[in-house]
């Protein structure tokens, strides 16, 4: 049971990480190339290597972070039109070489000992070169923070039965959850009813008002030093607010929809998943610094982002600009003939998609190195099998599959090394071995589940 | 022993004797070092230390062991300036930040420090040092042959299968990398004659393709799975077959034959006899399959296949039995390549040692046009040459393969068929 408890832990440690969350934002900017528009970028990573030089080499030239983040999106916007304008309007297998080959000539060129002084050659730009800035708009304050602060340790002096009793209550909310939701997508799923926009106004100014509330107060309950700077507290309103926002928005909707009983299941699955969550950090709770260079406050950033990219592309892919990214992926032929310019459509998805490509990069070098290395072909292919695994041309698919995806192989990595013995596969074997799992998982799901977890099979012919 | 510094300061050392430095604290400081290495000390050589104005400060000549040490009693810049070598040598020129004025190195010298200037000594013919630019150049033809063709080796395979399936299949270097594993594991641990093990390597490479088109391709076809979907299978595959490689063999360099071949001149052309065998092998290779396309049957009914699989179906071809075929010899001819590549060209095989090449794959079969087995030999020539030539003309170190890379977006832009395919086959 202990080595089942601490594989566990371990996944959840990886399902949280920074890294996990970065290259979920590339996932969802894949998305948009790949899922939405059908587009074959297989040079994601190029754009998130892009994106990371562009903010940290800038910050290493003492420019403010968030002109350093402009910068990371500038030069990923070049490289866009750098790659589009040759090959979007050739047959997709073109752009794959030609994205593919252009993420390598990037990542060759960054660890070239000519571009020392800027990308620091093989070795990369260390962290504390450019980590500064960020770190310091923290409002989390000093100290570590355990999540939850109320977990299993405090029932019944952490008793072993307490954690079992934890992590069966996690798996029945989320049989459950899957379930309820199963059940919803078989009888064509819940309406969401339309707000009135007098409604929308109010819960919008109820969200900046205890947005701007809970930025003066928190900043004092966590006692800072940190967070007199005008930026930190703009950083911590918007997040406020946002959160809030959510909150808010969710609410409301789940008391508009208890009206029906297509409403009350979703409402109950939506409850199911938040108890999950709650019972993930009660069964293992997670501490680390709030602020330091590996601690919450960049676990919280990258994970604010996610959410935040996740809320962008939800409301682009509903826009007409939406369906047109839709049309072009189904039917070229016909979207010209309507009149539209497809090259200019394919072109906006590319810069967009690569846009949160870059802003991947820039996360998931928070807590380490820039180092081209580390962002090379497989971290690409990873972000594909995570897509296809979570379901293409869906909001939350790139994020649920990115996390199933860097937890499952921890998962497996940690189960091998645990049951397998040694004279099987040696240590060093069962990091292979997980990826080779990936690999083959990969090819299994294209083939037999293309649409992935959460995708629709109709909307999935993408054939370019 | 705090007085030995100091009488070293004090009673000037005789300009000839190797003085060993002390360095004090706040006081002294050192700059030492060995002309030559401690294997090849080069003796007889005059050193001289400038201070940051270039006024010289000390000088001595080195004897048998080739070290040098100067004691300075100010912190700050210091140039280290190495006179005349003997014959077949030269200084090598010291990182960038490091060179100082008239070929001299710079050092920066903290007291109490011992420091040791940037001084590397090769021999005047060392790698491109020496030869003329000419000769330089004809070497980099040579090897970009010898890569060209084995690039070939794989391309014209690649092309194939892309013109049958309208596949591209990113999993094709890991046929080449499994051409040089199954070489090792049959030559190198099971001990095998290296001619019989080519043989043996490139049969079973072979079958791999039969294999794999028995066990997955052809049920998927049958399904009717999209080109996409199809291209993302063979990135999973890819993906697992790397990873395999490491699992069974490690993630280390493996020689195919433990032994070297002996390097054979002709004129100013320097290679291994194996690399020439390796040439001829590849091109006698290609020449059959050429032969075999254009000549015979099967290869009319190939060619008929890429043109249009509906209609060579209706007109009485086996299209199934012509793509299985085509993967046998696809498979077959990536892992000879995979052989050469290993014996020749990066003297053994890693677990990404194909995918270092599998970008070159691509480049060559699109600037050739994609589906043309002509054209992706021609391109491989051309990729093969422009790689080992990039070099000399002044491309720096992995910045070669990008530059392959360049050429593809460049061609891709101006003529997207590629040289020898057909306009209507794009877009």
């Amino acid at each position: 049971m202990d080595t089942i408890l601490s594989i566990l832990n371990a996944t959840l440690r990886e399902a949280i990480a920074p890294n996990t969350a970065a290259v979920a934002i590339a996932v969802i900017g894949l998305n948009i190339h790949f899922g939405f528009t059908g587009l074959l970028n297989i040079g994601q990573a190029g754009y998130m290597l892009l994106g990371a030089y562009g903010m940290a080499i800038s910050i290493t030239y003492d420019i403010p972070l968030l002109f350093a983040v402009l910068i990371g999106f500038v030069v990923s916007f070049v490289f866009s039109l750098i790659l589009g304008l040759p090959t979007l309007k050739l047959r997709g297998d073109y752009l794959a070489i030609v994205t593919i080959s252009a993420a390598e000539i990037v990542r060759y060129s960054g660890r070239l000992a000519a571009f020392e002084d800027f990308t620091g050659g093989s070795q990369g730009i260390f962290g504390k070169d450019y980590q500064g800035p960020f770190i310091s708009l923290s409002f989390l304050g000093s100290g570590r923070l355990t999540l939850l602060e109320f977990n299993y340790t405090d029932v019944a002096d952490g008793a072993r039965w307490v954690q079992v009793l934890g992590l069966i209550a996690l798996i029945g909310a989320i049989v459950g959850a899957v379930l309820l939701l199963k059940s919803l997508k078989s009888s064509g799923g819940a309406v969401l009813a339309p707000t009135s926009s007098t409604v929308r106004s109010a819960l919008v100014a109820a969200a900046l008002v205890l947005g701007a509330i809970l930025t003066v107060v928190v900043p004092a309950y966590a006692d800072r030093d940190t967070a007199t700077d005008i930026f930190s507290r703009v950083v911590a309103f918007v997040i406020f607010t946002s959160i809030v926002l959510a909150v808010l928005f969710g609410g409301q909707a789940a008391y508009a929809a208890w009206k029906t009983s297509k409403g009350r299941k979703a409402v109950l699955a939506g409850a199911l998943i938040i108890f999950a969550v709650l019972a993930i950090f009660f069964t293992f709770p997670k501490t680390y610094d709030r602020t330091g260079v590996d601690g919450w406050w960049v676990r919280m950033i990258a994970w604010f982002i996610v959410g935040l990219s996740c809320a962008v592309v939800f409301l682009l892919v509903r826009s007409p600009w939406g369906r047109l990214l839709r049309g072009v992926r189904e039917d070229e032929d016909a979207m010209r003939s309507l009149g539209k310019n497809v090259f200019a459509i394919k072109m906006q998805a590319l810069i967009i998609g690569g846009m949160f490509g870059s802003l991947g990069g820039m996360v998931y070098v928070l807590t380490g190195t820039v180092q081209a290395d580390s962002m090379g072909r497989s971290l690409t292919f990873f972000a594909y099998t995570a897509l296809l695994l979570g379901g293409a041309a869906t909001i939350f698919g790139p994020v649920l599959g990115t996390i199933i995806f860097f937890s499952a192989r921890i998962l497996i990595r940690e189960a091998s090394g645990a049951y397998i013995p040694d004279a099987i596969m040696t240590n060093s074997q069962t990091e292979q071995f997980s990826y080779v799992v990936v690999g083959v998982g990969l090819m299994l799901l294209v083939i037999f589940r293309p649409q992935g977890i959460l995708g629709n099979k109709r909307e999935l012919r993408f054939n370019v | 022993m705090l007085l030995a510094p100091l009488a070293l300061l004090m009673g000037a050392p005789p300009a000839n004797a190797v003085v060993l430095c002390l360095a004090q604290a706040d006081q002294t400081g050192c700059v030492t070092g060995t002309v030559g290495n401690r294997a090849n000390p080069v003796e007889g050589v005059d050193v001289t230390l400038l201070d940051a104005d270039g006024v010289e400060v000390d000088s001595l000549t080195t004897e048998a062991d080739g070290k040098f040490s100067f004691q300075v009693t100010e912190a700050g810049d210091y140039f280290v300036s190495v006179g005349e070598l003997p014959d077949g040598l030269e200084v090598r020129p010291p990182a960038e930040r490091f060179q100082g004025p008239d070929g001299s190195i710079l050092v920066t010298v903290a007291l109490g420090g011992s420091v040791s200037p940037d001084l590397n000594v090769r021999s005047v013919d060392f790698d491109a040092g020496g030869d003329s630019f000419g000769d330089q150049i004809i070497q980099s033809i040579a090897q970009g042959l010898r890569l060209g063709l084995l690039l070939a080796l794989a391309s014209v395979g690649l092309s194939l299968i892309y013109g049958t399936t309208g596949l591209s299949n990113f999993a094709h270097a890991e046929q080449v990398t499994l051409g040089g594993m199954v070489a090792y594991g049959l030559c190198n641990v099971a001990g095998i004659n290296l001619w019989v093990g080519i043989v043996l390597t490139t049969l079973i490479c072979g079958f791999s393709g039969f294999l794999q088109d028995f066990v997955m391709w052809k049920p998927l076809r049958k399904r009717g799975l999209g080109l996409t979907q199809m291209m993302i299978v063979t990135i999973g595959l890819s993906l697992a077959a790397q990873y395999a490689f490491q699992f069974f063999v490690g993630a280390s360099q493996q020689k195919v034959v433990v032994r070297n071949f002996d390097v054979v001149e002709l004129g100013p052309i320097r290679l291994t006899g194996m690399s020439f065998v390796a040439m001829g092998v590849a091109l006698v290779a290609i020449a059959i399959v050429g032969y075999v396309l254009l000549y015979t049957r099967v290869g009319q009914a190939t060619r008929a296949v890429s043109d249009n699989p509906a209609l060579a179906a209706a007109s009485g071809i086996d299209v199934d039995k012509i793509i299985r075929m085509v993967w046998v010899v696809a498979a077959g001819l990536a892992g000879l390549g995979g052989v050469f590549y290993a014996l020749v060209v990066s003297n053994g095989i890693r677990w990404d040692t194909g995918m270092q090449i599998l970008l070159l794959l691509f480049a060559a079969v699109t600037l050739g046009g994609l589906g043309t087995a002509f054209g992706a030999f021609v391109g491989a020539i051309i990729i093969g040459l422009v790689v080992e030539l990039a070099g000399p003309l002044g491309a720096p170190g992995d910045l070669k393969y990008a530059v392959a890379l360049v050429i593809l977006i460049v061609l891709l832009m101006v003529r997207p068929q590629g040289l020898l395919g057909r306009a209507a086959r794009v877009g």
